[in-house]
């Protein structure tokens, strides 16, 4: 993919009216915006409106934007706070402070239990993974990782979206959503986990077709 | 003796992913992946979730949507 130009270059002739370099952000960056406004309200619909009403946002506070944070950070947090309104008329409110994912993330039954010669240890190894050239579909195992997501309960699924689809490191996840580091780290440990053991039923399941 | 087992292990992965571990902490993950092809799987495993994820597509506005943006942009400087 090409590169972006470098913030105050794409700054400058989104001011300027170059419409070629907002077709250009619009395109990138729209995606990620999708996916992140859908961990906040109910329906794909009301998602692609938060994005919308986002790059309206974008448009008209252009001048407004002051560089402390990059231009896409920028963004993505006019995303969050029309989406938090919105969910919050939607009555879908995301509650960020308090952890209670609590429990183990891999099912005890796994592990061997006290009193075995070797507690704690597995039972038997997770079943090994195709490689991907061994004709697994990508596109199936990339259906599989959606439905994945979409099972996470809301904290997880913005957390996980935000680090591991996104790609964004955890100081700004937590900035962006106003956790800490250690709530954060629980909240991507579980949503991993999680993602994982579907992987895993996916692949035991065409395993044994 | 290591004391730490699979079942601490899998619960520490993302700390030791993140290096959020103290030095300690660290050196017990990786002397149990030394020795348990089992964690060593799991961990794997975990990477290439993650990297999945990296690589999933992502979904494209609406074309009437990216169409009335454009406009909306193209207006802003009218
Ligand atoms: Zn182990």
């Amino acid at each position: 993919m090409e590169e972006l130009p470098p913030d105050d270059v794409l700054v400058a002739r989104l001011r300027d009216g170059d419409d070629k370099t907002f077709a250009l952000v619009l395109d990138r960056w729209s995606g990620g915006l999708l996916r992140l406004a859908r961990s906040f309200v109910s329906t794909e619909a009301s998602a692609a409106e938060v994005v919308q009403e986002t790059w309206v946002a974008v448009i008209e506070g252009l001048d407004r934007f002051e560089g402390r944070s990059s231009l896409k950070t920028w963004v993505y947090r006019i995303l969050t706070n029309t989406a938090k309104r919105r969910g919050l008329r939607e009555h879908r409110v995301v509650p960020m402070s308090s952890v209670d994912d609590s429990g183990p993330t891999v099912d005890p039954s796994r592990f061997r239990p006290a009193g075995d010669p070797f507690p704690g240890h597995w039972w038997d190894f997770p079943p090994l993974w195709p490689t991907p050239e061994q004709g697994m579909l990508r596109h199936e195992v990339q259906a599989q990782l959606r439905t994945a997501l979409g099972e996470l309960p809301e904290r997880q699924r913005l957390v996980i979206t935000l680090r591991d689809v996104e790609g964004y490191g955890s100081e700004e996840v937590c900035a962006l959503l106003d956790i800490t580091a250690a709530n954060q780290r629980v909240l991507l440990h579980r949503a991993r986990a999680f993602v994982r053991g579907k992987l895993e039923e996916y692949y035991t399941q065409e395993a044994n077709r | 003796m290591n004391d730490l087992d699979c079942r601490e292990f899998v619960e520490q992965v993302t700390a030791f992913l993140e290096h959020a571990l103290d030095p300690e902490a660290e050196q017990r993950l990786v002397d149990h992946l030394a020795l348990c092809d089992g964690c060593e799987r799991y961990l794997d495993q975990v990477r290439r979730s993650v990297t999945d994820l990296r690589d999933l597509p992502a979904d494209a506005l609406p074309d009437e949507t990216r169409a009335a943006l454009l406009e909306a942009f193209r207006a802003r400087t009218e």
